[in-house]
């Protein structure tokens, strides 16, 4: 008996990779086991290589595994690709239609299953994608009558005929292998799991639940991976709620109309990569200026230019952080698990609004797309606080006076109204201006607006700025990560404390204004600080030296090949720093 | 009731004496009057250069937002709340140039607002370059061998995206500019009210007298049906743009926030944003 095992299944794009992991997956999720997936794909619909790998545990992970169990191969270039992650006692099935040959140096056992073969005789070639399903139930000793629930969850509105056809593949698959085989291979055997109903989500997901929850009612956007999941997600639920989406003809229009809204009262969002990012750098300054709110989700993939748009990567931090001419007021948030996409995609809606500045909800692609288990989201844990917005109606103004949207209070925050409201009227524009929005170059104006408005952020009170797990007062190494690295970094500790090891992580969530108290103590309390980051450069290393200085304490643990870390990676880059 | 002068604000604009964009102002200010607006519910966005300051000069809901973005702008203030009228303004640099291609989108996604540009062909605010509605041999400081580029048509580009209002005025002619965006912000859809608004500082060739001896006027043409593109193309071409009065209006065609599937009929800024335990538990079960 295991507590988890990984699977893999990999072919051509758009021979249906991604459903038979979808079917696969889900199916484990009913069950009650923990899931997290990885999806290697690339930048075009048909052809070139492509796998989906699942992870199946007893225990909450959250990192894609080192090696790999099961890998269920439509072609020889799948396994050519991928045996080299299979471990010694690991499994490849292999449709027979193709003579699949396992390399000399590949110690896994393979089974040639006619995949292909058996579902023709059903009746059409998609369903070798079952037959295969089918296969991987007889290896790990589930009853294929068990997968029925899934099977009428994908094919039900196909019709009954449908579903059973699919159950008849499935069944034929795992025949198919008992016989070969002689039953299940005892080593992966899967403790059962407990049984409990989780839900199962990529962090976009996640992301939009959090947005809709924490009343967002228009978005405007444009289409890019690994973002588009968010607008596909407003566009299904919005119209339920009055709202809309408003696909824009590009992201500079994406970004203006979303400030644009904002401004007349809307809670609006707008979602993007690298590229759209570096097109709505002027308007975050717009927001900025104006204090708009405005909410903007980067979900980072290989940069730069178009660089690797269907990799993981983490280089837009410094972007995200400073992006935007002269200097205004922003909020960086980066959660790492899609629990905390959807609690912080619905704090930053009351952040943006409360502080009147640019949001950004950082995001990566690993966790983007990355389909993981999540433990009950709690409803009432979330709220809609929308600042400074008047409630009733508004003191009469002088004549031709206008109402002060740019009033220097003590906060720095200043009351805020919607066109429409009477009473309320003023100016608003992207030049420097005075306390009624009007146009104003006078020096001392400047300065006060200046002040008034990074005054804004001393008073923001962000809850967890940074996950921690302090297991020690004092720690040989204190291992820090943001966003998708979080699963990886957790599971490696273990590792380096059976090597007498003294280890503390911190994932910081808050990125900017930079958590430097926190990480202040965390940072005395190690002798050495190793910071993993998916990009080249160490940008969240650097960030961490401006804040903390500790120059010489700090020290890079990188990868930006376009894969996310593996646990293994890690621990073995840590015992080589310390 | 609010008259025009309730319209009127305390900011002196810093045009040059002659700008052909105070009579715009004044036409915006008389045509929300004359439509019984109140100030609060009129909205105008405008981008950046000269004309774009124009947002700061009307006692209404300003928004100066960035070079040639006054669109997308005004765009999201109206489908965040579709009660307002809703007004972007600008250059042509700004419009035509810079902001081409969110003309082009707001123009086939006819969203009700209305879209009024001050063409004067010519960069202004700095300080005298050419703009995509400089003729073939403008001479401007960055064209000192006349320009080389073809002027955009764009009355005849509009009506190529689909546009259901397009219309071209000029600044003498307070009466008939107040008149067309009186209509303009009551037709249901995008509205495009181009305006040869002449720069008496750096444009020497396209004066108020150049435009008053080149303008034809529609209204002059005999039976000139507004309602047939087809016969709006042929009259465009045929004065080679330079005409004044509506153009072209469909009223067939409804507006995006008609259209748009599950959009509120109240303004969205006014809606309640709470969901219940149960429409929570919906979602959540999709991921179950």
């Amino acid at each position: 008996m295991v507590d988890q095992l990984s699977w893999k299944v990999g072919g051509q794009q758009g021979e249906g990779i991604d459903s038979t992991g979808e079917v696969f997956s889900l199916a484990q999720n009913r069950f009650g086991y923990y899931l997290y997936t990885y999806r290697h794909f690339s930048s075009r619909i048909k052809g070139g290589h492509t796998n989906n790998k699942i992870r199946v545990s007893t225990k909450e992970i959250g990192a894609v595994s080192d090696d790999l169990d099961i890998l269920v191969a439509f072609d020889q270039e799948t396994i050519d690709v991928n045996y080299h992650e299979l471990h010694d006692q690991g499994i490849i099935i292999a449709d027979s239609k193709f003579n699949p040959t396992a390399p000399e140096d590949c110690k896994a056992k393979l089974y040639a299953v006619p995949f292909s073969e058996i579902a023709n005789e059903l009746g059409t070639s998609l369903m070798k994608n079952m037959v295969a399903i089918g296969a991987t139930s007889a290896i790990l000793g589930q009853p294929t009558e068990d997968y029925r629930e899934v099977v009428q969850g994908v094919y039900g509105r196909k019709g009954e005929k449908v579903v059973e056809k699919n159950m008849d593949a499935l069944k034929r698959g795992a025949e198919y292998f008992n016989e070969q085989a002689g039953g299940p291979i005892e080593r992966l055997q899967l403790e059962k799991a407990d049984g409990q109903k989780r839900m199962f989500m990529i962090g976009n997901d996640a992301i939009s639940l959090g947005f809709l929850v924490g009343g967002v009612r228009f978005m405007s956007a444009y289409p890019i991976t690994p973002a588009s999941e968010i607008m596909e997600y407003m566009i299904k639920h919005l119209p339920k709620h009055g709202g809309t989406v408003i696909q824009t003809e590009d992201e500079i229009a994406a970004a203006t109309m979303a400030i644009g809204a904002n401004y007349a009262g809307v809670r609006t969002i707008t979602a993007s990569a690298g590229p759209g990012l570096s097109l709505m750098m002027e308007a975050i300054g717009l927001s900025g200026i104006t204090e708009t709110p405005l909410v903007i989700v980067d979900t980072q993939r290989g940069g730069p230019s178009t660089g690797l748009p269907t990799k993981q990567e983490q280089s837009d931090l410094m972007a995200m952080i400073y992006g935007t001419h002269g200097e205004i007021p922003k909020v960086v948030i980066a959660p790492s698990t899609a629990e905390e996409a959807f609690y912080d995609a619905a704090e930053a809606l009351n952040i943006a609004e409360e502080f009147q500045c640019p949001v950004i909800v950082l995001s990566d692609l690993q966790l983007s797309l990355g389909k993981q288990s999540v433990s009950p989201l709690d409803y009432s844990k979330t709220e809609i606080r929308r600042g400074k917005v008047p409630t009733g109606d508004l003191p009469e103004l002088e004549a031709k006076e206008y109402f002060k949207r740019y009033e220097d209070t003590e906060d720095g925050v200043s009351p805020r109204v919607f066109p429409g409201m009477k009473n309320g009227i003023h100016h608003v524009t992207g030049v420097e201006h005075d306390e009624t929005g009007k146009p104003s170059e006078v020096a001392g104006n400047r300065q006060t607006q200046m002040d008034k408005r990074h005054r804004k952020l001393n008073n923001l009170n962000f809850k967890t700025p940074v996950y921690k797990n302090v297991r020690h007062a004092e720690a040989d190494v204190l291992v820090v990560g943001f966003n998708s690295t979080r699963g990886a970094i957790e599971e490696m500790i273990p590792r380096l404390e059976a090597d007498g090891i003294k280890v503390n992580h911190a994932q910081i969530r808050l990125i900017h204004p930079f958590p430097t108290k926190e990480m202040e103590e965390l940072v005395d309390a190690a002798k050495t600080v190793i910071v993993v980051e998916n990009n080249s450069t160490g940008q969240l290393a650097n960030i961490m030296k401006m804040n903390l200085g500790n120059l010489d304490k700090i020290k890079n643990l990188l990868k930006y090949n376009g894969n996310p870390f593996l646990p293994t990676e890690i621990y073995t880059k840590c015992k080589e720093l310390l | 009731m609010a008259t025009f002068k309730d319209f009127r604000n305390s900011v002196k604009p810093n045009w040059c004496p002659g700008c052909g964009d105070f009579s715009v102002q004044a036409a915006i200010q008389r045509a929300a009057a004359n439509i019984e607006l109140e100030p609060e519910d009129l909205a105008v966005v405008s981008g950046i250069g000269c004309s774009g300051r124009i947002s700061g000069y009307i006692n209404s809901y300003g928004l100066h937002g960035i070079h040639g973005r006054s669109l997308p702008i005004a765009q999201g203030v109206k489908m965040a709340n579709r009660d307002l009228k809703v007004i972007a303004s600008g250059g042509d640099g700004d419009g035509f140039a810079i902001g081409m291609g969110h003309t082009i989108h707001a123009i086939r996604r006819n969203i009700d607002i209305t879209y009024i540009v001050m063409d004067n062909q010519i960069y202004g605010l700095t300080k005298g370059q050419t703009s995509p509605r400089s003729e073939l041999g403008f001479k401007t400081k960055s064209t000192p061998e006349g320009s080389v580029e073809s002027s955009i048509s764009i009355m005849e580009t509009a009506l190529t995206a689909g546009a259901t209002f397009v219309a071209q005025s000029f600044s003498s002619d307070l009466k008939e500019l107040t008149s067309l965006i009186e209509q303009g912000l009551q037709h249901e859809g995008f509205s495009l009210i181009n305006v040869f608004s002449p720069c008496v500082t750096y444009n020497k060739v396209n004066t108020y007298d150049w435009f008053k001896e080149h303008l034809v006027s529609l209204s002059d043409i005999e039976g000139y049906d507004a309602h047939n593109r087809m016969i709006a193309m042929q009259t465009l071409m045929e004065n080679n743009g330079l005409v004044k009065g509506l153009i072209y209006q469909n009223k067939e065609k409804k507006s995006y926030q008609d259209l748009a599937h599950g959009y509120s009929e109240t303004a969205l800024s006014k809606a309640d944003l709470s969901l219940d335990n149960k429409q929570f538990e919906e979602l959540i079960s999709e991921f179950m």
